[in-house]
């Protein structure tokens, strides 16, 4: 694809140059955000972790994701009809899974949003914020394994080790 | 708002392809069954406005905790 460079301006990278030919498209926008179809990842340093989900029209829509599996293995859903047309997928491989992150203070308390994960296909370059009918995984999922288990421990409070 | 009031059993169509059925009714909970195309998005309208305000939430992190999270490998 031949780049296509512009100046955006970031929330947190400042006046940066991207390649819209790496740019994802999100045709219905994400929840609470339908105007925002466009956006760009970019890195946070040299941090592994976690990078930021940047609209290239709002500055100030930048997300922090991270991947999921990293936070929870087994992590699986199914991806619903309206999506697979919506992405036009035709195998799960065409499929990169990130998750939204709410940073909170201190860090050990923020949590990853794992009811709706974000799903790009990497083929079209389209993507979306997918909710999942499904209660086996929370909007707050913590990120730091302690303090989910100490989550657990208190919703099964009464039962002996 | 189109408002119809309806009793167990009773059934409202939308369009040619999507039926809602009015399953049960007990105290203060309506059990609804959806019947509509693969196509159609059916979501709780409380989850998908938890979703927004989460997203929303998310939004909030400011220079200071990116600056931690860009030294923080």
């Amino acid at each position: 694809m031949t780049p296509q460079l512009k100046e955006i301006a970031t929330k947190f990278h400042g006046k940066i140059e991207v390649d819209l030919s790496k740019a994802w498209h999100f045709p219905k926008g994400l929840p609470g955000f339908e105007e925002e179809e466009e956006f760009v990842i970019l890195p946070i340093g040299e941090n592994e972790q976690f990078q930021v989900l940047q609209s290239t029209k709002e500055a100030g829509v930048a997300f922090v994701v991270a991947n999921p599996y990293k936070i929870v293995e087994e992590y699986d859903f199914k991806i619903d009809d309206p999506t697979v047309d919506l992405l036009e997928v035709k195998s799960p491989e065409e499929l990169m899974v990130l998750g939204i992150v709410f940073i909170k203070e201190p860090f050990e308390d923020s949590t990853i949003n794992l009811q709706a994960p974000l799903l790009f296909q990497t083929n079209n370059r389209k993507a979306k914020q997918m909710v999942l009918n499904d209660k086996r995984y929370l909007i707050k999922h913590p990120i730091n394994k302690k303090k989910l288990d100490e989550i657990k421990e208190k919703t099964t409070s009464g039962k002996s080790e | 708002m189109l408002v119809l009031s309806r009793k167990a059993g009773d059934t409202i169509k939308i369009a040619d392809n999507i039926e809602v059925k009015i399953l049960e009714v007990k105290g203060d909970t309506v059990r609804v069954g959806i019947e509509a195309p693969k196509s159609v998005e059916i979501v709780r309208g409380e989850l998908i406005q938890s979703i927004k305000e989460t997203n929303a939430e998310s939004l909030t992190l400011d220079l200071d905790w990116y600056k931690n999270l860009k030294d923080n490998k």
